[in-house]
């Protein structure tokens, strides 16, 4: 039976699914031999069947195939490498079929090509190309290695100095700082991190920090490990060689003492007040304004608490306390010395107190002074917005004598050097109507301006001369009140201006601001400030000068009063000398306000203050 | 009226500047190139005083370079080298693509090379030029030469590096002119004096190294191939200033010749040379063999005054320089194979002294553990086994420290398992109101040849004058408070006082026994100036009032570093103190 499968070397697993395995040569199908052997007779064929080890299945036909002895040799000899065949000689005599013996007989019979005999010419034309490339240059001899010892010479044999190293603008590379001992690998314990630096030295950005690497201690040089920077660094240092911008930065060398001014000494420029000597107490409210009278024995005060206070300078005493019923804005005493007057401006209204402390003879004349206009023509009615009426019943009795009567909020209050016109101030950036200067004698009001220029702050009259000094949000503007013009506009460099005082000459003019300068002017020599005073670190309330002495004085927010020496020479080539010579604190910084108003004595050298503590402070 | 209008930026300093990507544009280079001339011939930014006016009015951040230096670098040979260059590696990838292996072979033997020597000469004019500039160099060298040999550079490089340091390394033992040696965590530092110039030096501890990913090793080469070039050239010239042949030979009949036997199982004949010299144990050949070297006396010249006191000054100075240089002469060491051999035998090796270590350690020890003259024996582990009786067991840092102090330190602060003294920076300088760790008063006591005894009664003496005087100046500080203080309760005082007169209660009238205010002079002299100083700090214009006071904000943070690091010794001190005693108990 001749059972051979005609399928050829296929995978057999492709006939897995079907019941036959191939085809015979008939074409008919090869069944499966029906194999009904599980594992456990496998097994036990293994024990028991002498024969199985020779066994081998055959795919092919699914049967088992018992290899006879010549396979089994067959297989065994195969396995050692040996040849199959067992006759096979492999080691049998050569033949030399090409041997060095010079054959007397050609092995061909063909006779010689020409080009045996003649010189080829593609290898003339290579060799003539080589030869032209060799000519040209193109090809070069191999080069000799030159093994770089005696590559070093003295390259320096012949320092000539004529040779310029570089244009000036070379700038050589710094060096890379020494280590301190911060980088030991043993440092003392005290440059070692805390906990603390460690953490904040963490948090940093590597640019920020003061060193690059957190400072360790090993305690044996033999426990120390590698940096692991340290490629980096090198590299940065290559990066900055080479790619940073260098610049010259010229390191300012100075002592800093060399840097303070050379000013004259305080003591020297005595006196000038030192302590603080008085605190006159009384006021519920913040005291906005003070005055102090032109004979120097009382000071008036006005506060938010709706009164004013009339104290004896040299005891602390208050003499008298007048209810006004309102914020009291501004108090200004007449400064003739031979009326008694005080002017009050709160809310709308400017009041004119007769406070009688003085003698028989000044009381009687300032109310001559009052009283002059009654006996006199009616008021003029020109200026219908102000209204003057007079005091009466209660009120007088406590010494209010006059009601100037403003159509808007009135803020100051200034009188005139000779006691008879005073000027009030309606700050209003809408109107012209910011301005009135009134005369008592004559109980007559006119608006000098007729054309709004910005909000006043502050108003003044020149002590000798007919000018009138503004002060709006950012200049001052003086005119001449008897040719009625403008004269000078000074530019006061700052954001807003809060006070403004006239030098006695009449010359100078300071002006505090709220963004807590001091300008100093000097009228005849710009109109830009000869002098800006940074003194303070709060906003500057009020600034005064002396009548007598060459001082001035600034309150500010910040609670202190700074009092500077200023002389001014009659020589108009020589500048005025400013020393701030004391700063002085007493008052209690309140709401975030501290000084508010600041005057000085007429004749001592004395100034007074007052805060938004509700205390008046005298340093002497 | 009439004439051409001014255009802007065609004159002054817009005219001076050129930017980068301009620049390379006027060389014809490509980016790489333009850097690699850029650091060969060192040429760098220069940052312009008015930036926009160079930048035409924009404000965009530009680097600029100088015209000038542009301008220099067209007439530069070697920007045709690098063109060069440019065709070898086109023809070789042609060749490459053709499969052409004979071409390949062809072009490859004539690479083309370039020379950096005419850019060493025209970069360092002088000799001393080239000296000042070498500590980048030296550095550079000294990392590339631990590089493992292979990837990252080649290895040509690596060993020529190596060949250089060692060269280097010879010099100064030879010269004699290592001053100042520095552990720290970062690698060692070495400072030496060669022709008056201090050049520093760092070398990284012997680890391989982990290579990082963000570092550019082409521009590193690039820096290499110039320092090996410049590093090349100043040691030729410094060994024949000494009269040594270079490249270096060692001394043929000096008495510490290594054995030959051991030579052929240690390195191949190529590389033994080499080896031998960077052991570092042995000397070098001289040119003209002259034993005696002829010290430079100091003349004695006739000068008055200051001159006198100048010339005594350095004297002094050379005497201890003098001095220093034979610190370990006469002594003998042995290196225990833990310790950092080539740094130890260095350092030895530039003051004099003999060393040697084991045989399997390197080539070129010279005497064996066993010898009985030996001196020192450097350690760096807990204990050893057999202890030898008449040798002293120390600490590496010894060596270090005596270097730093200029004199041989007592050792026993060094022994075998001690806790070490810190180690210090030998390069601060500490100037006046700076801080000065205790340590270092210490060294500079036994450098000015005072017992060690009572040192530590003196330290803490002065602790305390530092600490009084930081009180001191705390009061100054509160001086002003303090009268503020007063006056508040005085207004106090009066407050209550009159709050009790409005309440109409009568006042408890009593006369006390007043008290003697006493004025203290001195103390009101000082606030009086103080306040002067404060004045006429206001009358100060601004601009140097911004220059004041920075410079004052810069000298308080130096004082308050100064007591931050004061406080935090004396915190360590004190619980180290508790401690101890906690222990005795």
């Amino acid at each position: 039976l001749d059972i051979r499968n005609t399928v050829g070397n296929i995978p057999m697993e492709w006939y897995k699914d079907f019941p036959h395995i191939g085809y015979n040569l008939d074409g008919k199908k090869i069944y499966k031999p029906i194999r009904n052997k599980d594992e456990l007779d496998d097994f036990l064929d293994k024990m028991e069947n002498p024969e199985y080890w020779r066994t081998v299945h055959d795919k092919q036909t699914g049967s088992d195939v018992v290899l006879s002895d010549d396979q089994v040799e067959l297989v065994n000899r195969l396995q050692r490498g040996q040849f199959g065949d067992v006759n096979f000689n492999e080691c049998e005599p050569m033949v030399e079929f090409f041997s060095s013996d010079v054959m007397i007989h050609p092995v061909t019979n063909r006779p010689a090509d020409k080009r045996s005999f003649i010189p080829s010419l593609t290898e003339k034309e290579k060799v003539s190309k080589l030869v032209h490339a060799i000519k040209m240059g193109w090809i070069k001899p191999r080069r000799v290695e030159d093994d770089g010892r005696g590559r070093y010479y003295n390259l320096w044999a012949s320092e000539d100095s004529s040779i310029l190293a570089r244009h000036k603008m070379h700038l050589p590379a710094p060096k890379i700082p020494l280590p301190g001992h911060h980088e030991s690998y043993n440092p003392p314990p005290e440059y070692l991190f805390t906990d603390e630096e460690r953490a904040l030295w963490e948090q940093q950005d590597p640019a920020d920090r003061k060193l690059p690497f957190v400072p360790r201690k090993y305690s044996s040089l033999r426990q120390v490990p590698a940096f692991s920077q340290f490629i980096h660094e090198r590299f940065e240092r290559c990066l900055d060689l080479y790619l940073c911008p260098r610049q010259r930065k010229m390191r300012v060398n100075v002592n800093p003492e060399d840097l303070i001014p050379q000013l004259p000494k305080p003591k020297d420029l005595q006196p000038f007040p030192t302590t603080r000597s008085l605190v006159y107490r009384g006021h519920s409210g913040l005291v906005r304004s003070i005055s102090v009278s032109p004979s120097g024995q009382w000071l008036a005060s006005g506060s938010d608490d709706g009164s004013v206070r009339f104290w004896e300078v040299c005891s602390s005493r208050c003499m008298k306390t007048v209810q006004v019923g309102g914020a009291v804005k501004s108090v200004a005493w007449n400064p003739n010395p031979s009326v008694c007057l005080l002017a009050v401006a709160l809310d709308s209204v400017v009041l004119i107190l007769s406070p009688s402390l003085a003698d028989k003879q000044v009381i009687l004349s300032s109310e001559r002074l009052l009283s002059a206009q009654q006996e006199g023509e009616e008021p003029a009615e020109g200026n219908g917005s102000v209204v003057w009426s007079e005091a009466e019943g209660e009120e007088l009795n406590q010494g209010l004598r006059l009601k100037i009567q403003h159509p808007k909020a009135v803020h100051q209050v200034v009188w005139h050097a000779k006691g008879d016109y005073l000027a009030s101030v309606m700050p209003d950036n809408t109107s012209h109507l910011q301005v009135y200067i009134h005369q008592l004698s004559r109980r007559r009001s006119q608006n000098p301006f007729s054309r709004n220029k910005g909000l006043v702050q502050c108003i003044s009259f020149h002590p000798i001369r007919p000018y009138f000094f503004v002060a709006t949000q950012r200049s001052i503007r003086i005119y001449n009140l008897v040719k009625q013009e403008m004269t000078k506009k000074l530019q006061t460099n700052s954001k807003w201006i809060s006070s403004m005082a006239v030098h006695p000459g009449g010359d100078h003019v300071i002006c505090g601001s709220y963004d807590c300068k001091l300008s100093w002017f000097d009228l005849d020599l710009s109109t830009k400030p000869y002098k800006m005073l940074r003194h303070h670190k709060k906003a500057v309330r009020g600034v005064a000068y002396h009548r007598l002495y060459p001082l001035f004085a600034s309150a500010s927010d910040d609670g202190s009063v700074i009092v500077c020496h200023g002389t001014v020479y009659n020589d108009l080539l020589q500048n005025p000398l400013i020393v701030p010579v004391k700063v002085l604190r007493g008052h209690v910084m309140t709401h975030d306000l501290g000084v508010l108003d600041v005057t000085f004595h007429p004749t001592q050298p004395w100034v007074f203050s007052s805060g938004a503590d509700a205390t008046i402070c005298l340093f002497t | 009226m009439g004439g051409l209008q001014k255009k802007k930026f065609e004159r002054g300093s817009a005219t001076n500047y050129i930017t980068r990507n301009r620049a390379r544009k006027k060389l014809q280079l490509s980016l790489p190139d333009f850097r690699r001339l850029c650091i060969l011939k060192g040429i760098y930014p220069h940052e312009p005083k008015h930036k926009k006016k160079v930048n035409k009015g924009s404000t965009a951040p530009r680097t600029f370079y100088l015209l000038k230096d542009i301008r220099f670098l067209l007439h530069e040979p070697i920007v045709g080298k690098f063109r060069e260059y440019k065709i070898f590696v086109r023809k070789l990838k042609k060749a490459y693509g053709k499969t052409e292996w004979s071409a390949v072979e062809r072009l490859r033997e004539n690479k083309p090379t370039y020379k950096l020597d005419h850019i060493i000469k025209e970069r360092y004019p002088t000799f001393i030029d080239a000296l000042r500039d070498i500590d980048d160099a030296l550095c550079m060298c000294f990392l590339f030469s631990t590089f493992a040999r292979t990837g990252k550079c080649h290895v040509q490089t690596i060993q020529l590096c190596r060949r250089l340091t060692v060269e280097w390394m010879n010099y100064v033992i030879a010269s004699r002119s290592l001053r100042k040696v520095f552990l720290s965590i970062k690698g060692i530092y070495y400072q030496a004096e060669v022709m008056g110039q201090l050049i520093t030096w760092v070398v990284p501890y012997q680890f391989s190294h982990d290579h990082p990913v963000d570092v550019d090793y082409r521009v590193m080469a690039t820096f290499t191939e110039l320092y090996t070039t410049l590093l090349g050239f100043v040691s030729f010239r410094l060994y024949s200033s000494l009269n040594l042949v270079y490249p270096p030979k060692l001394d043929s009949n000096g008495e510490s010749e290594p054995k030959e036997e051991s030579e052929d199982d240690y390195a191949m004949n190529s590389e033994s040379y080499l080896e031998k010299l960077s052991a570092l144990s042995a000397s070098l050949a001289r040119v003209v063999s002259s034993a005696d070297e002829e010290e430079a006396q100091l003349d004695q010249f006739p000068s008055e005054g200051e001159d006198m006191e100048k010339m005594e000054a350095r004297e002094k100075e050379l005497k201890q320089q003098e001095a220093q240089k034979k610190l370990f002469e006469g002594l003998k060491f042995y290196l225990n194979r833990e310790v950092p051999r080539e740094s130890l035998a260095f350092v030895i090796r530039c003051f004099g002294g003999q060393v040697s270590w084991d045989k399997s350690v390197c080539i070129g020890s010279t005497y064996d553990v066993t010898d009985e003259t030996i001196t020192h024996q450097i350690i760096d582990r807990p204990s050893v086994g057999k202890q030898y009786i008449n040798r002293y067991y120390i600490q590496p840092q010894w060596l270090y420290d005596c270097v730093n102090a200029k004199i041989l330190l007592p050792v026993e602060d060094y022994f075998l398992g001690v806790t070490l003294p810190p180690h210090l920076s030998p390069f601060v300088e500490e100037k006046e109101g700076d801080y000065v760790p205790p340590e270092k008063l210490k060294m500079m006591a036994l450098q000015r040849g005072e017992k060690p005894g009572n040192e530590q009664e003196e330290d803490e003496e002065e602790e305390e004058e530092e600490g009084e005087q930081e009180e001191e100046q705390e009061e100054d500080d509160n001086g002003d408070e303090e009268d503020d203080e007063e006056e508040v309760a005085e207004e106090k005082n009066l407050k209550k006082m009159e709050e009790q007169r409005s309440q109409g209660k009568s006042l408890h009238v009593k006369v006390t026994p007043g008290k003697l205010k006493v004025e203290n002079k001195a103390r009101l002299e000082q606030e009086e100036k103080a306040e002067e100083k404060r004045l006429a700090i206001m009358m100060m214009k601004k601009k140097e009032k911004y220059l004041y006071d920075k410079i004052m904000f810069g000298k308080k943070r130096k004082v308050r570093e100064a007591n931050k690091l004061a406080a935090k010794r004396k915190a360590h001190d004190d619980s180290e103190k508790a401690k101890k005693k906690k222990a005795r108990k």
